[in-house]
């Protein structure tokens, strides 16, 4: 993130210790992301055309970061269907992370609107006009922000289908977007990435995009073909950071279903979102230090219900696996992961699985660079799998 | 909430690199809604933005409660049924209040009388009976069109009846066979249909306050686009107790800035299980609440149907003027009845109130009063109505109580639209296993047995 800021910024923000690009002068591995060399973001429309869920798309791109991404999605999905509504908390004038900018202007103040201070009151508004056939949009400002209205995601949002059982009423047009993961300084309060508390709730759909085009076609996914209420996270640090031609065109990516970023031979990593560039960087230098060493790297994207079989397929073939998320390790998503590959890929298995995710312990201000999974400890899980 | 400083330093923060140009024409629009208040020389107020009609007064004054009126009971007839609201006429025929009268003495006198006694034989799970606000239900709910949507709390029958549920239908649910709606998955008395526009009841209070206030902003965008949609509100019911619940909060509040034309029912009957009033708030009541949301507000007498009704009626005509905003309606009235059929009331209140309000003013006896009054009641049509409903009632009751169970495979369905790869993985492992130990489970209640799953 370093790299993009105006020089006088970048100096200040190095010589400070809370930001997670701060690295030890020596380093070799925790070096900041550089997302304009990363391959995981597509930095020639050629590249795009080139991955097979986006071959047969046609059509201009525009290099674009991860909030125009969005501001793009919302934008296709307002104008596609008169049932889309935006509202949340400061959306009116375009959002603290700009994500709805323009978007009043464009489709009036009845459909992109600000709601009072309330996250409880957000959602179960949601709810009421999901219930009645829209299809509302609502941003909660801060995943830390959420818990407000955990009561009306869990015993509402999600039980509403199942309750309602055979008069067919339902909130699958229900779509909650919310601003998630470690920022270098967000302390407590601005850093949470709750997906866990999400996926140990039947009746409710869990999706993180990793990169601008992904959140795109994920997010018109969530909004218009998906009848299932879906929580949105999306990875703020990635904001501003992650630039790459995007479709100008609107399209969709499936959920619940994973992507094989990398292919490889010899270990699976499985993760999500913003650690997936580390995973990234530690793969390459992985691989670099141990010539022959293939490591498949996949996206989940959707976290809940996720994409079991392209997962196990992976882990059979490559007999070790490695899950890596922020939040911490404590009943997260590499839990799961890891005992469904454990109970179905049991004699594939050539190491334990492993999970590199946030320590148990909150997300502290001075910590975040010790707590969130580094190069440094997924370049040691590769290897420590390997060497087992 | 009280760290809101800190998002908005935040937002600077995140905004740091920002393109310039972007954080320049940020900042006018910000500014903008606060140039023009500047207070000219001599005026009697400055137009701060959080309240621009507030004088200044040299006066330390401080606003209290006890200053306040108690805000007034609207009723229409006294206890005796005697009219004694001037204004108000008959505004429908002498068999539509037959049928309020009817509805209020099956959904809940004749049927909550049985089921209670059903339950306590062990033949029902659970059930909440709701002497004492049959009128408030039956009332409201004969105001409203069949469009209107409706989200009750759980004490509601009465809505249920008139709107159209059959006892075939209440029966289903109260038993959980396979022609109950929610498939078996609900605890008694959380009716839902959609064909009455009425949505299923769920336990958590006070949850569906702020979803109604969606629901009337959808219905109000819904009928702005297309003219052949006539205006429609949505009424949502709740007790007193659950207004003490955030939800209340949010949902009034967002319902007036967002201008939905939603009619809040609130059911102060005295007690939420065991906690009188006045443990539960120290204003005056709910109704007083209202004003400081910004909302029309009203209290009426519960027991009087021909009130609740009335207001009800303005109320639904005042949620949709002006394209649309919030009114609050509370009704007052007692909890004749336990809590539920888990409660013994008898435990934090006296007997001889109870017993009291039963016989001093209940919404059946006053509307009987006010029809024989009029001529179009009898003891003895009181008689043979009762005693139809009765058996009505207990027909019902056989029929849903002897009837299949839904198949097995509802525990799995209506979770996601379709079954995920894990539940179904889940169903075939639970099958497997009841195949194995066929002994260890019983399935002779639900349909289709082993095959249903």
């Amino acid at each position: 993130m370093a790299l993009h800021l105006p020089p006088r910024i970048c100096r200040t923000l190095t010589s400070r210790a809370y930001s997670t690009t701060v690295s030890s002068p020596a380093a070799r591995l925790n070096l900041p992301v550089d997302y304009r060399a990363t391959p995981l973001l597509h930095h020639s429309a050629t590249s795009l055309f080139s991955t097979p869920e986006f071959a047969k798309a046609k059509g201009p791109t525009k290099r674009i970061n991860l909030y125009q991404a969005i501001n793009s999605a919302l934008r296709s999905a307002l104008a596609e269907s008169d049932k889309v509504l935006l509202f949340g908390e400061d959306v009116a004038f375009g959002g603290v992370f700009r994500c709805s900018v323009d978007l009043q202007t464009e489709f009036g103040s009845e459909r992109v609107f600000n709601t009072p201070l309330t996250e409880q009151g957000i959602v179960g508004f949601a709810i009421g006009a999901a219930a009645e056939g829209m299809k509302p949009v609502a941003e909660i400002q801060f995943a830390d922000y959420v818990f407000p209205a955990f009561d009306q995601l869990v015993n509402e949002a999600a039980k509403f289908r199942f309750r309602e059982g055979a008069t067919g009423a339902n909130v699958g047009g229900l779509v909650v977007r919310m601003p998630c993961g470690a920022v270098g300084h967000g302390g407590l309060y601005h850093s949470q990435s709750p997906e866990a508390v999400f996926t140990h709730i039947p009746g409710l759909r869990v999706v993180m995009p990793r990169s601008p085009s992904q959140a795109k076609g994920l997010l018109l996914s969530a909004i218009l073909e998906s009848n299932d209420p879906v929580v949105f996270m999306e990875p703020k640090i990635l904001y501003r950071a992650a630039v790459e031609h995007v479709p100008v065109d609107a399209y969709t990516l499936p959920l619940s279903k994973a992507d094989i970023i990398k292919p490889g031979k010899d270990v699976t990593i499985i993760s999500y979102g913003q650690p997936l560039y580390r995973c990234s960087q530690a793969i390459a230098q992985a691989e670099k230090d141990m010539p022959g060493v293939g490591v498949e790297l996949i996206d989940l994207r959707t976290i809940y219900p996720w994409d079991r079989p392209t997962i196990l397929e992976s882990v059979r073939k490559t007999g070790r696996a490695i899950i890596v998320h922020e939040s911490m390790q404590n009943a997260g998503v590499g839990a799961e992961v890891a005992a469904t590959i454990q109970e179905h890929a049991f004699l594939s298995l050539e190491a334990p699985v492993k999970r590199i995710a946030g320590w148990s312990t909150h997300s502290s201000l001075l910590y975040e660079p010790f707590n969130v999974p580094d190069v440094a400890r997924i370049y040691n899980a590769i290897k420590e799998s390997l060497e087992y | 909430m009280l760290l809101r400083g800190a998002v908005n330093s935040r937002v600077h923060l995140l905004t740091r690199n920002a393109p310039i140009k972007q954080l320049q024409c940020l900042k006018p629009r910000l500014w903008s809604r606060s140039v023009s208040v500047s207070q000219a020389p001599g005026s009697d107020h400055v137009r701060f933005p959080g309240a621009v009609n507030s004088k200044f007064t040299s006066q330390m004054r401080f606003a209290r409660p006890s200053d306040q009126a108690t805000i007034d009971t609207y009723r229409v007839m006294d206890s005796d049924g005697v009219v004694v609201d001037k204004s108000w006429s008959l505004d429908v025929d002498n068999d539509e209040v037959v049928r309020w009268y009817k509805d209020m003495l099956t959904a809940v006198s004749v049927m909550d009388g049985i089921m209670f006694e059903a339950q306590r034989q062990g033949r029902l799970s659970f059930y909440m009976v709701s002497a004492g606000e049959e009128g408030i239900a039956v009332g409201s709910a004969s105001a409203l069109t069949p469009d209107d949507s409706v989200f009750c709390q759980y004490r509601e029958q009465g809505v249920f009846k008139y709107r159209g549920f059959t006892l075939k239908d209440f029966m289903s649910q109260l038993f959980a066979n396979k022609d109950d709606p929610g498939r078996g998955r609900n605890m008694p008395v959380h009716y839902g249909s959609q064909k009455l526009k009425t949505y299923t009841i769920s336990s958590p209070l006070a949850t569906q306050i702020p979803q109604a206030a969606g629901a009337a902003y959808a219905l109000k965008l819904q009928s702005l686009r297309d003219p052949d949609i006539p205006p429609r509100v949505v009424i949502c019911y709740f007790g007193e107790g659950a207004a003490s619940e955030g939800d209340f909060h949010a949902a009034l509040n967002v319902a007036a800035t967002r201008k939905c034309p939603v009619i809040f029912l609130c059911r102060n009957n005295g007690y939420a299980i065991s906690t009188p009033t006045l443990e539960q708030y120290t204003g005056d009541g709910i109704a007083s609440r209202g004003v400081g949301y910004g909302i029309n507000t009203i209290r009426v007498d519960g027991n009087d149907i021909l009130a609740v009704r009335a207001a009800t009626q303005e109320a639904r005509r005042l949620a949709l003027e002006d394209g649309g905003r919030p009114v609050l309606i509370e009704a007052m009235s007692y909890r004749v009845s336990h809590h539920s059929t888990s409660d013994d009331s008898f435990a934090y209140r006296a007997r001889v109130e109870v017993e009291d309000w039963k016989r001093r003013d209940n919404p059946i006896s006053r509307l009987r009063k006010w029809m024989e009054l009029r001529g179009i009641w009898s003891e003895e049509l009181e008689k043979t109505t009762r005693a139809d409903i009765r058996k009505e009632v207990l027909q019902a009751f056989k029929e849903a109580e002897t009837e299949a169970k839904p198949p097995l495979s509802s525990m799995f369905t209506d979770i996601y639209e379709e079954l995920t790869e894990e539940q179904e993985e889940q169903r075939r492992e639970l099958r497997r296993i009841i195949e194995k130990y066929p002994e260890e489970y019983d399935l002779h209640e639900f349909d289709g047995g082993i095959k249903g799953l």
